[in-house]
């Protein structure tokens, strides 16, 4: 379960202090899907990296479990990234000289796994998105929905208590949009995780059980 | 997942890594050529300071020459009868062994101080001298009276052989006809006959005969130099006068270098040099060999201070009296040749870190996704300076290679350098003024006496001119050092790059690309 209390983050841009989350209170239970909506600007994004351990609140407290997110150390928060949290980002975020293959693989980053059982989870988790016959194509020669498929078997690869998607279908044309959100949604009831995404479309939005609004850098059920 | 993304990466940025491994190529290769070519000249240096000083010698001891020091010219005087008179010609010849011009004697306790000092292991002393023979015919005028033969006295100058004429003078007695002149100066070296570890003799190879025994101690013997043997018709077994002394010849030798002649015309045993020159007890050179070349400058500072009033020499001490073009490849090496190195070496660096520097803020995404999916700072750091590494050793390699190319062409060009040692053996002799013209006589029947005009010496200290081929030589310590150069070089753009990495936020990483 996440627990975010009274989270605020600022930010300072040309000697201008920006607040991005401005008190923030927040319980999301485990297992639950949820989208995060609200116009550009409104602190979806910073919200999202919050929870992903990427960065710290200015002042509050982020809690993963009973673990205190955010008074941990970089390397710690690395640790926690590594082992709970899976992400999907809008841009597949793929390393463009590395094969769809050694995409998934470069989620053991902390594995203690061998570098052929790395392989075969890998492989496993391409499959599992219907790109097993891919494996050794470079990003460049995927299209966009199936770039965003090895993007996801790389999140899930390391099966992760959460996923976290910041507009997964963003880049996505309709038909592609609706095959990811339902591999996705496949991926969280099949696994049981909490999986929270950032989305400006309303359709993905609806998919999910729970819709937050976050503008101003406040945030409210929708 | 290392070694993959790590080749993946550079195999991918193929201009950046050829930009980057062709500077660092360029400095290694810079870098081995200029310290091959500088032990070439080094070990030319030492082939022409052998020539002059011997083989194995690391320390030489002499005195510093002050104007009142030095022997003066050789003089040479004729009384009255001092020549062979026949009609109207008189016959001059005289000759005389003295310290060489430009050395000074000192007490041969010196050796003894030096062979009890810390560190040195052989030392040998010689005397420097050089034989002056002079020669020549006056000639006496018909007209006027005829009164004695006056007395002459002529102090040789430069050259080794001059001949003047002098003009007749004029007088009411019998006047100086003219006359012509020799000069000859041999360089003789007195050495100890039983050090042969150290000293002018180890440069010298034997070719006819036989070398000094400790059994010729004392004794009036010589072994001279081939190319002075051809030039004075000298064989094993002949006689050679000098001064009044009659010396046999035991033996010919050769130079071992380069250079046709050895560094003195002839050798006789030090103390049969001290008697016949009238210098007992003295030496000019004292020659040390050190235990181990790493005590050399212990030894030296020991000897300072153990001979206060000695100028005690290193070999890299003499190698400043090299001169010619081996002196100048030796100022090109050390100076612009180092300069370059570092120069092309420091720009090989930059280019290196700013490249790395570069593509970390290129692939900023990449490591901020790299760390949102748990890749560690260190971890990112590692692969950054992996790369550069590869890099930086694939420009060491490259340079390597080109480097030892490099190297293996100016062993074949084998540029051929002449290098002059200053030499304390051999004093030269500059041109002379004519004899002045004779007095006339005094209408007591006297002649005039011929006095030669006074020159001046031009070089105090001769030089032995060698000719070397430059071979540079590859030593396995400069490839080690060239290749370590470009792992640091890889690592510091690596570390430079990976700490720029590290630095990277993954929140603002990928905030900066969204």
């Amino acid at each position: 379960m996440y627990t975010l209390k009274d989270v605020t983050k600022t930010y300072v841009q040309k000697k201008r202090t920006i607040t991005a989350l401005n008190k923030v209170t927040l319980e999301i239970p485990t297992g639950q899907m949820v989208a995060i909506q609200g116009p550009t600007g409104g602190g979806k994004s910073t919200l999202l990296q919050m929870l992903g351990a990427l960065d710290k609140p200015t002042s509050g407290e982020v809690l993963l479990g009973d673990k205190k997110v955010s008074g941990l150390a970089e390397s710690k928060l690395a640790d926690v990234r590594a082992q709970e949290i899976g992400f999907v980002f809008q841009s597949f975020n793929l390393i463009p000289t590395l094969t769809a293959l050694e995409n998934v693989e470069t989620a053991f980053a902390r594995s203690s796994m061998s570098r052929d059982e790395q392989k075969a989870k890998s492989a496993a988790a391409l499959e599992s998105v219907g790109l097993g016959e891919r494996g050794d194509h470079l990003p460049a020669e995927l299209s966009g929905g199936q770039q965003q498929r090895v993007a996801i078997a790389r999140a899930l690869v390391k099966e992760p208590q959460v996923l976290l998607a910041d507009e997964p279908t963003g880049s996505l044309d309709e038909t592609t949009r609706d095959e990811i959100m339902e591999l996705l949604e496949g991926v969280w009831r099949d696994r049981g995780l909490t999986f929270i995404m950032v989305t400006h479309d309303s359709s993905v939005a609806r998919r999910a059980e729970r819709r937050l609004y976050l503008k101003g850098g406040q945030v409210r059920d929708a | 997942m290392f070694l993959t993304y790590l080749f993946r990466e550079l195999s991918n940025r193929r201009k950046q890594t050829a930009i980057i491994a062709t500077g660092m190529a360029l400095a290694i290769a810079l870098v081995i050529i200029v310290n091959s070519v500088a032990g070439g000249v080094k070990a030319a240096q030492s082939t022409v300071l052998e020539s002059v000083y011997g083989v194995g010698t690391d320390i030489t001891i002499s005195q510093t020459q002050t104007p009142s020091s030095t022997g003066g010219r050789p003089t040479f005087t004729f009384g009255s009868g001092g020549g062979t008179t026949s009609g109207n010609s008189t016959s001059l010849s005289q000759s005389s062994l003295t310290a060489a011009r430009g050395t000074v004697t000192f007490a041969d306790t010196a050796l003894a101080t030096v062979e009890k000092t810390t560190g040195v292991k052989n030392a040998a002393a010689t005397l420097s001298l050089q034989l002056n023979d002079f020669s020549g015919t006056t000639t006496q005028q018909d007209s006027g009276t005829t009164g004695t033969q006056g007395s002459g006295t002529g102090a040789a100058q430069q050259e080794p052989t001059g001949t003047a004429t002098g003009a007749p003078g004029g007088g009411t007695g019998g006047g100086f006809g003219g006359g012509s002149f020799s000069f000859d100066q041999t360089t003789v070296s007195g050495v100890s006959v039983t050090a042969d570890a150290v000293g002018p003799l180890t440069s010298v190879e034997l070719t006819k005969g036989r070398t000094f025994a400790a059994s010729d101690a004392g004794k009036n013997v010589l072994v001279v130099d081939s190319a002075y043997a051809k030039t004075e018709s000298l064989a094993v077994g002949d006689t050679k006068k000098i001064g009044d002394t009659t010396f046999k010849v035991v033996g010919i030798v050769t130079s071992t270098s380069s250079s046709s002649t050895t560094g003195s015309d002839m050798y006789m045993p030090l103390d049969t040099a001290q008697k016949v020159a009238d210098l007992d007890g003295k030496i000019s050179t004292v020659y040390v060999s050190a235990e181990s070349s790493t005590d050399v400058s212990a030894v030296k500072t020991a000897l300072e201070k153990a001979l206060p009033k000695a100028t005690v020499s290193t070999e890299s001490d003499l190698a400043s009296s090299v001169s010619g073009s081996l002196s100048t490849a030796s100022s090109l090496v050390s100076s612009l040749g180092t300069w370059l190195s570092i120069i092309v070496l420091a720009a090989a660096f930059l280019i290196a870190i700013l490249f790395t520097v570069s593509g970390v803020t290129r692939r900023t995404r990449e490591f901020g996704t790299l760390k949102a999916i748990g890749w560690s700072n260190g971890r990112i750091v590692r692969q950054v300076a992996g790369e550069s590494l590869v890099q930086g050793l694939i420009g060491g390699v490259v340079g390597v290679v080109v480097g030892i190319l490099g190297v293996v062409i100016i062993n074949i060009i084998a540029p051929t350098l002449s290098g002059g040692a200053a030499s304390t053996t051999a004093g030269g002799m500059g041109g002379g003024t004519p004899p002045g013209g004779a007095a006339g006589g005094t209408g007591t029947g006297t002649e005039g006496g011929t006095t030669r005009g006074a020159g001046s010496f031009g070089a105090q200290v001769a030089t032995t001119t060698t000719e070397v081929s430059l071979h540079a030589p590859i030593a396995v310590t400069i490839i080690v050092v060239a290749v370590a150069l470009a792992v640091i070089g890889g690592l510091l753009a690596g570390a430079i790059g990976g700490w720029r990495a590290s630095r990277l936020r993954p929140a603002e990483a990928l905030r900066s690309v969204a």
